[in-house]
């Protein structure tokens, strides 16, 4: 047994914790919870703000998309898109497909900081696991954001025009977080199952091109054969553009169901993944 | 109050698998001192630590910080903690004082103290002037100093350091040490650390306890433990008692040395 008798050494840092103590527990519980949330988002910004270039980069494949695929299909002109160009009708669809691309690799970062050791400090603070992972995820959405209003611009050049107001404009965005949220949830469970980033890449890769092609992004879901049809159905991504479209170009749809299936599916990879980063920190 | 233990372990174990990494393992930190874990890679030392900053549950025993259950009460225990972990785990994608304030949001440091606070943590370790700055122009000894101001940020009772001089040059070493010293005699912060270096065990540790295979081979302050080895002995001969012959090729997995060498890597 040690035996250093030390007891008159304690007092400082005895006092001014007791002090921290007193004032954190008279917060609200929920308050704290979502600055903790806010917390990692404000990290995320500080990214973003400290190097632009992934920013930049990023925006090249959602462009080619624009303007290649959409130039092209454009010609065929018997997409049955009703009365919207296909330019714009794709636009919510690579919206979509960027705001995958970019969460569906967030889990690498939580393997990278698992490794780091950053994921133990964090789980080393009071913040509860499942803020943690709510706070990366809609850090996903932040980042998404950014992507999500650089594509409309760049529809904008290239001629396409929205029909929404302001209040269409926030919602679209909230829907473009919720979506970045689940795909950024489902990539952290992928790495707390993989643990492994090499892994983890391949999976991502080999998940969102199938999921982007079995969704209405850039073709009408009656296109499809039966079967795919029904897999699309089961298939958020189809719920997000759904909205989107709805939300920046006026088509007709369901909008509560959307709002209903895109917010589920995002609390439920809160949870799920909340679970996951158990095995992470080991 | 004041003279409870700061930490109690009591019978500790954790297995990995099949794979047992702490083996029934009891000791006593008093508050105020600078206790040294020391043991070679894969000796148990960073599993103990894990468990004593409520990372991993025990199977079996009990870790208690200041009176509270590391299992049962992880919450209180992790505010009265501060961990700076084995790899380095700043963030080098941001400015010293960006890394510091984070912790101090998570740590539920009210917005109107929390930039004073931040900037007194920088301060103490030195980093006024480079707060600034992005990590990345920081030199290995300044992200670890860096890391011990974000440990500080909740002004912890404990301070748990996981082999928090590897790879530092011995110049960078000595500055650490000499802020871990004023950390606790200025402060009165009980702080625990890992090694695998003698000479900081022997330096820096009121006390030290020897780990090897899991378990705990001896424990006293370091001249207690020479002269149970023999007149003249040394740290590095008592280490040699107890887990020289015996040290084998399970040090620590492939994991365990990537990450050292990258933080090796990363401060030289």
């Amino acid at each position: 047994m040690s035996e250093a008798p030390a007891e008159q050494r304690v007092a400082l840092a005895d006092e001014s914790n007791d002090k921290t103590n007193t004032s954190v527990r008279s917060r609200n519980p929920i308050a704290l919870y979502l600055s903790r949330i806010l917390a990692l988002c404000v990290v995320e910004l500080q990214h973003i703000r400290h190097d632009r270039t992934e920013l930049y980069t990023r925006l090249v494949q959602p462009t080619l998309w624009l303007v290649l695929f959409g130039g092209t299909f454009a010609q065929l002109r018997n997409i049955p898109t009703g009365d919207v160009p296909y330019l714009a009708y794709i636009t919510p669809g690579v919206i979509t497909q960027s705001v995958l691309f970019i969460s569906i690799f967030y889990g690498i970062t939580l393997v990278w900081e698992r490794d780091s050791g950053v994921l133990a400090k964090l789980l080393v603070t009071p913040t509860p696991r499942s803020a943690i992972v709510a706070g990366k995820a809609f850090a996903a959405g932040v980042r998404s954001i950014t992507q999500a209003v650089a594509v409309l611009v760049i529809a904008f050049i290239l001629g396409v025009r929205y029909n929404a107001n302001v209040i269409e404009y926030l919602a679209a965005l909230l829907i473009v977080v919720l979506s970045a949220v689940l795909f950024a949830c489902v990539s952290m469970c992928l790495a707390g199952i993989l643990l492994k980033r090499d892994r983890l890449m391949g999976i991502g890769q080999a998940i969102s091109l199938p999921l982007f092609f079995a969704s209405n992004a850039l073709y009408p879901i009656t296109l499809m054969p039966t079967w795919l049809q029904w897999v699309s159905r089961f298939n958020p991504l189809t719920y997000q553009v759904n909205a989107l479209r709805h939300l920046l170009l006026n088509t007709p749809g369901n909008l509560a169901l959307d709002f209903l299936v895109v917010g589920a599916t995002a609390l439920f990879g809160i949870i799920a993944a909340s679970a996951a980063i158990g095995r992470l920190a080991r | 109050m004041k003279n409870e233990p700061a930490v109690v372990i009591n019978d500790l174990s954790y297995s990995f698998g099949d794979k047992t990494a702490v083996d029934r393992v009891s000791f006593t930190v008093q508050p105020g001192d600078i206790f040294g874990l020391l043991g070679p890679n894969g000796a148990g030392k960073t599993t103990t630590i894990r468990s004593i900053v409520t990372i991993l549950k025990p199977d079996s025993g009990s870790v208690r910080v200041f009176g509270e259950d590391s299992a049962k009460s992880s919450v209180n225990v992790r505010r009265t903690i501060g961990y700076v972990p084995q790899a380095l785990s700043a963030d080098s994608g941001l400015t010293g004082y960006e890394n510091v304030s984070l912790f101090a949001r998570l740590f539920d440091i009210p917005r109107k103290e929390r930039d004073h606070r931040v900037r007194e943590v920088l301060s103490a370790m030195d980093l006024d002037e480079a707060a600034d700055q992005m990590v990345t122009t920081y030199s290995g000894g300044m992200i670890r100093r860096l890391e011990l101001a974000q440990a500080l940020i909740n002004t912890p009772r404990l301070l748990v350091l996981d082999e928090p001089t590897i790879g530092l040059d011995p110049i960078a070493r000595e500055a650490l040490w000499t802020h871990v010293r004023k950390l606790r005699d200025n402060h009165g912060v009980t702080v625990l650390l890992t090694t695998h270096y003698m000479e900081e065990a022997d330096q820096l540790c009121d006390n030290i306890a020897l780990l090897h295979k899991g378990k705990l081979q001896a424990i006293g302050t370091s001249s207690a433990l020479k002269q149970q080895v023999g007149e003249g002995a040394s740290l590095e001969d008592v280490f040699r008692h107890y887990a020289g012959s015996q040290l084998t090729d399970d040090g620590g997995d492939a994991r365990n040395v990537r990450s050292t060498r990258r933080t090796a890597r990363r401060l030289g």
